[in-house]
């Protein structure tokens, strides 16, 4: 019934608006059609400064209710130099904006027809039309050096110290393994797979697989200021992994192996303080359409000290250990996981 | 002299030029309503075709964004309204996630390729390149009909798409496989995208029918003394719209093709290493990156496909209700060619987060943000133009404006989006969508809403009511601002498009009060559309004549044609070509303008 009303108030809104709009037509045909053209022309030239104006006061308010939501704070050394690249660009597209939107609705108004008008004959000008060539040429020229130097930075080669995990998409989940103690990522064959025992297609015939764990939990471990490297894959379709925090994002390709890095610089603990919000937790969100469940593939990233890395990774059980239940080498790897000694030559390994 | 037969060869339009020199009304009797309306072969007719086709396709695709929009504003509320029109797929009133991607999907394929490649410069290249060259009709008004009907195919298929079981495609309007290749990857990836594939095929055929037409007409059909540097703005914005679709759409139509093969045949051409459906599947040594690679080759020429004919259209009306002649003639073709040149040398700025070298990234950073240039030119020359002009606000002036303002609002933050370094954050996000949506949707749509407010008394000999084309355009101009600005906020704090619901994301859940604005905004501005399209209709039969054969005091020559002209176009020869067409000055006579087909004065020099 309610629909109903809606749509008979709809229907009538468009009878009575589209009746003025008869109406003045009519009414502008009796009146004389060249006194109420003037007359409308001056009415739209105010409504278009309004509207210039209104628009002024929406950005300002718009600025000020993201003010803290946007650009969320950068967790890494390359996110804080994307931010201020990101800065330097706005500044320079918001002169540009400003100015040329200003000059739009000015000439609109300024130079609206009137009784007495009449129009200068302006076709051309070399030199105009180089001073625009040249400008933003130049301006073009400094944004494409700032962003190739962040670029190159940002791809490039990971340091010989850096962590590495993979990180595997799947429908709709992602899947997290960590080289273990030997810090060696055992092959793996997409023919292996087996969603019960096997989820990433470990070969077991290679024994730098026995001791590799994996989170199906997606959730990333990396310790604070040591740079993690991660090998990106996807099972089925194309996926992505992004981090908002750390201004990073690969595809996550089948049948390819993409990579990035990043040096976290702060610890998720930290980030709670500094948000005020007790739940913060950094984010991969999924940023490449990849089927129904797209918009609810989540992973977390923890970002901890190396103590408490050393033992969440102790905790751990590997793969194997987990799915070949009495098989030789598991609990071997299990029980030296354990131990301390142990963990610290996981630290030793990596750090080489 | 007669210059028709002199400039037109080819036996069909000798046969117009003709029929045109008798006395013309005769045409109009003998024609059976068949071939007057439906299987025409009048540039006139197959115009109003494309055009109307666009805008139910308009509503179609817009009718979808409001129904996701409602989503996406209210995930905890139902709608039952919806179920009423989408049947199961919204049980209980609440979309489901696999009709969201549905809708989205159709949603932007519908409107890129349909309403804004189709519905736009189908409309205007058929209207306007023969009225402005002064041809009786295309090269060949027969490949201009099968043009349409193979739109017109094309768009049912399509249609049909929406309605099978397993609903229509829902991978996304790029169709990125291995996602849209497999069964087993999304229900949308069944009989939905073999049709959806099999539409954009025949939409490629019409495309390249179309395009090869308007070249070879726009090359070979001008009149005496239509020279190249003699054409409209419009002109040469349809004739480099055309190369571009004619250069591009063979490789998407390639990359089709492939995913057809992958999907039905076996083959590995996108395949390889996949484990779907609990089973591995034997493919190896494809690769998804290829079909991005073929994609976006035709995806971003695309963009200037759509964005092409608005920007000729501006120039045109500006100028013409400016009062002034276009700034820099020169200059906006060069600016042409050289957006034409670069729009196929930038296509992996859509791939810099899919692995590729970085280097080659670098290339394709400095190539896309080079397009920046004759970019900007454009709109300095845009306000140079309206500089101490005589401007008359009209509706086609103002939707001209504010083409110019969402041009330059959407062209700026492609600054951010094609330099890699800042993509890498902004890659897939809400900025994207705004980006685009400003850029090459409602501006594209300004555009096209100008011209069909300046030469609607062309083609139907009536005008539009003005009063409602004024609210239209206030609504729709701060509709979409208020609709695309706070988006660019969302993608800043790096909010994915294309998710269904954001409330478990602890990163993203505080927009919803923005989304549920944006969704009621652009509830508000889908009805000024139906205020628009009501007018239209209305106006094709009631609405105020047209007396006067050049209504807007327009220097073209579409306007020395009779009010309603038949099939042939003018009654007479075709009328000879002396001038510029942007001579807006004193005629010597009191008049503010002088029209390509007045002689030069003694001791006048030409542009």
């Amino acid at each position: 019934m309610s629909g109903l009303i809606t749509i008979l108030l709809i229907v009538l809104v468009f009878i009575i608006i589209y009746q003025i709009g008869k109406a003045s037509e009519y009414a502008s045909v009796m009146r004389g059609e060249e006194k109420v053209k003037f007359k409308t022309n001056r009415v739209i030239a105010w409504l278009l400064v309004i509207m210039f104006l209104l628009g002024l006061y929406g950005i300002w308010a718009c600025n000020n209710y993201f003010k803290n939501l946007m650009l969320p704070v950068a967790a890494c050394d390359t996110g804080v130099n994307y931010d201020s690249m990101f800065f330097v660009t706005l500044v320079t597209t918001g002169i540009v904006f400003f100015a040329t939107q200003a000059v739009l609705f000015w000439f609109a108004f300024r130079y609206q027809s009137t009784e007495t008008r009449t129009s200068y004959y302006f076709a051309h000008s070399n030199k105009l039309e180089l001073l625009w060539t040249t400008i933003p040429a130049i301006a073009m020229a400094i944004l494409v050096a700032i962003g190739l130097k962040n670029w190159a930075a940002v791809t490039s080669v990971a340091p010989a110290d850096a962590t590495v995990v993979e990180v595997v998409g799947k429908q709709f989940n992602w899947l997290i393994r960590y080289p273990g103690k030997d810090n060696e990522l055992g092959k793996r064959d997409f023919r292996k797979i087996n969603d019960a025992t096997n989820v990433l297609g470990l070969d077991w015939s290679d024994p730098h697989n026995m001791d590799d764990v994996i989170s199906q939990s997606g959730e990333l471990h990396v310790v604070v200021n040591k740079p993690v490297k991660l090998l990106i894959g996807s099972r089925d379709v194309i996926h992505d992994v992004g981090l908002v925090h750390f201004r990073m994002k690969i595809d996550a390709v089948p049948g390819i192996t993409t990579t990035m890095w990043f040096k976290p610089t702060i610890t998720t603990d930290s980030m709670k303080r500094i948000t005020g919000n007790p739940n913060f937790v950094y984010e991969i969100s999924c940023d490449q359409m990849c089927g129904k469940g797209h918009y609810s593939m989540r992973g977390t990233v923890i970002v901890e000290t190396q103590a408490e890395y050393d033992k969440w990774l102790s905790d751990q059980k590997s793969y194997y250990a987990l799915n070949m239940p009495g098989g030789a080498p598991a609990p071997a790897a299990n029980d030296s996981l354990k131990s301390g000694a142990k963990a610290d030559s996981v630290k030793a390994v990596s750090m080489k | 002299m007669n210059n028709g037969e002199i400039i037109i060869d080819g036996p069909v339009a000798t046969h117009h030029g003709h029929a045109a020199t008798e006395h013309h009304a005769h045409e109009h009797h003998e024609q059976h309503f068949i071939w007057k309306y439906i299987f025409s072969m009048d540039h006139k007719m197959i115009c109003k075709q494309f055009l109307v086709t666009g805008i139910i396709w308009a509503m179609i695709g817009a009718l979808m964004s409001v129904f996701f929009r409602l989503q996406l504003g209210f995930p905890d509320s139902t709608f039952p309204i919806m179920e009423k029109f989408l049947g199961d797929w919204a049980k209980g009133g609440k979309l489901t996630p696999e009709f969201y991607y549905a809708l989205i999907t159709m949603h932007g394929t519908i409107l890129v390729f349909f309403v804004l490649t189709a519905g736009l410069s189908g409309t205007f290249a058929n209207l306007l390149i023969p009225l402005q060259i002064g041809a009786r009709d295309m090269a060949s008004p027969f490949m201009n009909m099968l043009s349409y009907w193979f739109f017109f195919v094309a768009s049912i298929i399509m249609l049909i798409s929406l309605f099978v079981e397993t609903g229509p495609a829902s991978g996304g309007w790029t169709t990125y496989p291995p996602l849209s290749a497999l069964k087993e990857a999304s229900i949308g990836s069944g009989l939905g995208m073999d049709l959806w594939l099999m539409g954009m095929a025949l939409f490629v055929v019409s495309s390249l029918l179309g395009g090869l037409n308007y070249i070879s007409t726009i090359l070979n059909m001008r009149t005496k003394g239509m020279t190249m540097t003699r054409m409209p703005l419009t002109v040469w914005a349809l004739l480099f719209t055309s190369v571009l679709g004619v250069l591009s759409f063979p490789v998407l139509f390639s990359g089709v093709v492939l995913l057809i093969f992958d999907r039905n045949f076996g083959t590995s051409f996108y395949l390889s290493e996949i484990f779907i459906g609990g089973k591995a599947l034997p493919n190896i040594g494809g690769s998804p990156i290829l079909y991005q690679h073929l994609f976006w080759f035709l995806g971003h020429p695309e963009v200037y496909i759509i964005m092409l004919p608005g920007m000729g259209m501006a120039s045109e009306v500006l100028s013409t209700h400016s009062r002034k002649p276009i700034f820099g003639y020169f200059a906006m073709i060069i600016s042409l060619i050289g957006i034409t040149l670069l729009a196929f040398l930038v296509w992996a700025h859509h791939m810099f987060v899919t692995g590729m070298s970085p280097f080659l990234g670098s290339i394709f950073v400095l190539l896309t943000l080079l397009i920046a240039v004759p970019s900007a030119v454009k709109v300095f020359n845009w306000l140079t133009t309206m500089w101490r002009g005589n401007l008359r606000f009209n509706p086609p002036m103002l939707f001209a404006i504010g083409f110019v303002s969402l041009f330059i609002s959407g062209g700026l933050t492609g600054l951010f989006l094609g330099n890699s370094a800042i993509d890498i954050h902004l890659h897939d996000t809400y900025f994207v969508v705004a980006h685009f949506h400003i850029v090459m949707g409602v501006s594209a749509f300004f555009g096209m809403f100008a011209g069909i407010y300046h030469w609607f008394p062309k083609m139907f000999g009536r005008f539009m009511n003005n009063t409602l084309g004024y609210i239209h355009f206030f609504i729709t101009i701060m509709g979409a601002y208020l609709i695309f600005w706070p988006m660019h906020y969302e993608g800043i704090a790096g909010m994915p498009r294309r998710y269904y619901d954001y409330s478990a994301w602890e990163s993203f859940k505080h927009f919803q009060d923005i989304n549920a604005f944006i969704s009621v905004i652009a509830t508000i501005v889908f009805f000024a559309q139906l205020l628009f399209v009501v007018n239209f209709f209305s106006s094709i039969f009631r609405g105020r004549k047209v007396t006067n054969p050049n209504p807007w005091g327009s220097t073209t020559l579409e306007w020395t044609t009779p009010i309603n002209p038949g099939h042939g176009n003018w009654e007479g020869d075709i009328p000879e070509v002396y001038r510029w067409p942007y001579d807006y000055k004193d005629d010597g006579h009191g008049g503010d303008f002088i029209s390509q087909t007045t002689p030069l004065r003694p001791g006048e020099e030409s542009h």
